[in-house]
């Protein structure tokens, strides 16, 4: 194992992180900010409970996960697209080093970015609103878990994309609507039958149920399905990843 | 002398079906400086690439300093460095932390000494903490130089590296190429700057078409296929060869003002003091000599006209 270079690499991304720290931290908790204000302090204190939740401590877990999974995708889909784009990509495909070793370094970054912002809204959010964390551990683990699976779907976004265009058309046209969509501000079981229905197909509600579920002990989904469903996108990603290195797809010619 | 590097059988067809790599054989010895040499598109960088792990091959073997770049992948890229012809670099980070960088992707640990050594060679420990977007092309150049040797690679391959650089960064190089020679390093460069290969070059090989055609110590080429040129500057233009002349191998040039003879540049009997006597005894009066070696650039130039 390269553990020199998955260190390298991962410092690398980590560096490039903070050296725009206002762009990669501060934005984000800013504006998750402004939702815990409008939504959960100004309009958040005329809506009812939900399942015996405040609406302001409701849609915390939700607004955590919007930002994490945006922030998964595109830091990962970032880190491997831009030696791709830059041409430095010819420094790592001529290293010893591993598909595992690789995916360690930029996933394994742009991961535990997203477990950094995630914690920092979490604590911005108790400015705004009271909110109590039934279990704690699951809690971290599954924001882990989550950070993870959607950092390898954004490594093979990474690759993927031709262009920045598309690099960006899967997080703002795709990703941003299913969790918006996926029970941010409410909860599924309060749509009428054929919505909620269809809310099953979009992966995102058994994340956003999930994380919750840690929360406040219940969930629209059970938590070993949410936990599966994470399990499922980690396993698939990282299956495609194995693949993109052993056939070499946009990577080698 | 086991060779630290062998090419054995190694061809590249993409999937378009287009053949960049003819099955290529090469053996490269430890510490000698290899050029390869062939216009644009000839298929230098697909061998360089496909040896480095970038292209993959549709056929053959190589062999680096005992590791087979396929099955002991690891091995054999420890062992090689890579400065490519473009001058890619990530513009946000300092030439230190990419420097250091390297070294540690290369799976060896961090070694400031090392580092610095390098960067003083290069002459870019100054520029240490500045930010690779506000280098240079040339100082670029030398930090890709300083990139890959920085795991201490025994086999360097240098890809068109005097490609957009001055005169000054040019000799640098040279001499750089030199040290790390001395020190026993491998260097396997390409190039269509005739006179990098003609100055460094232990052995030269010459590819076109995607095909090796000619491998060749520099000096054996030379002497096999150069030639040397006397020019005669008559004194009188004059209309025709006279047949007191006729024997030779001789041209009448610039509208009859001179005389060229062309002869082998190794042979003993170049001809020359014949030339002369026997223009003496025809009463052919001339006012200057002037003689002209072929280079290498004439000989890569006839051999990549003539290749199939």
């Amino acid at each position: 194992m390269n553990l020199y270079a998955i260190g390298a690499i991962y410092r690398f991304e980590m560096a490039r992180w903070f050296r725009t720290i206002m762009g990669s931290l501060l934005s984000p908790v800013l504006s998750t900010s402004l939702y815990f204000i409008v939504f959960g302090s100004a309009i958040g204190s005329r809506m009812t409970d939900i399942d015996g939740v405040s609406y302001g401590a409701f849609i915390v877990p939700g607004l955590i996960m919007l930002t994490v999974l945006t922030s998964s995708v595109t830091n990962a889909s970032f880190g491997i697209h831009m030696p791709r784009w830059s041409g430095t990509i010819y420094e790592l495909l001529s290293a010893p080093v591993s598909p595992l070793e690789a995916v360690l370094g930029y996933v394994g970054a742009a991961a535990s970015k997203s477990v950094l912002i995630g914690l920092v809204i979490l604590a911005t959010a108790r400015l705004f609103v009271d909110y109590e964390i039934a279990h704690p551990i699951l809690m971290v683990s599954f924001l882990i878990l989550t950070s993870i699976a959607f950092s390898l779907f954004g490594f093979v976004l990474g690759i993927w994309a031709d262009g920045w265009e598309k690099l960006n058309v899967v997080p703002a046209l795709i990703l941003t609507p299913l969790t918006f969509l996926g029970g941010t501000f409410y909860s599924i079981t309060m749509l009428p039958s054929f919505w909620q229905n269809l809310s099953l197909f979009n992966p995102i509600v058994y994340v956003i149920s999930g994380f919750r579920w840690c929360f406040y002990g219940s969930a629209d989904v059970s938590i070993g399905l949410s936990f599966g469903i994470v399990f499922g996108l980690s396993l698939a990603s990282m299956l495609g990843i194995g693949w993109i290195f052993k056939t070499g797809w946009k990577l080698k010619s | 002398m086991t060779p630290i590097l062998s090419i054995i059988g190694t061809a590249k067809t993409y999937a378009s079906g287009v053949q960049a790599l003819k099955p290529v054989y090469l053996d490269i010895m430890p510490g000698e400086i290899f050029a390869l040499l062939g216009p644009n598109g000839a298929g230098k960088t697909t061998l360089i690439s496909i040896i480095c792990g970038i292209v993959t091959p549709t056929a053959g073997r190589i062999i680096a300093d005992g590791h087979d770049v396929v099955e002991d992948w690891r091995g054999a890229r420890k062992t090689i460095g890579l400065v490519p012809q473009e001058l890619h670099t990530d513009a946000f980070e300092t030439v230190l932390s990419s420097v250091s960088f390297s070294r540690e992707l290369f799976g060896l640990p961090p070694n400031r000494n090392h580092i610095e050594k390098i960067m003083r060679d290069l002459s870019l420990w100054d520029k240490k903490d500045a930010m690779i977007k506000t280098l240079s092309g040339g100082m670029k150049r030398r930090l890709m130089i300083a990139k890959a040797l920085s795991h201490e690679p025994r086999i360097l391959f240098l890809d068109e590296p005097s490609a957009g650089v001055d005169v000054e960064l040019r000799r640098d190089m040279w001499s750089l190429v030199r040290t790390l020679k001395a020190a026993g390093v491998t260097i396997i460069l390409t190039t269509h700057y005739i006179e990098e290969a003609e100055e460094m070059a232990d052995r030269v090989g010459v590819i076109a078409k995607g095909e090796l055609i000619l491998v060749e110590r520099k000096d054996d080429l030379m002497a096999k296929l150069g030639k040397r040129r006397l020019t005669v500057a008559l004194s009188q233009p004059m209309d025709a060869i006279p047949p007191l002349l006729a024997d030779l191998d001789l041209t009448l040039e610039d509208s009859g003002h001179s005389l060229a003879l062309t002869f082998d540049a190794k042979s003993d009997n170049s001809g020359i003091a014949s030339l002369i006597r026997r223009l003496n005894e025809a009463g052919i009066e001339f006012r200057d000599l002037r003689t002209e070696e072929s280079s290498l650039e004439d000989i890569f130039v006839s051999l990549v006209s003539e290749a199939p």
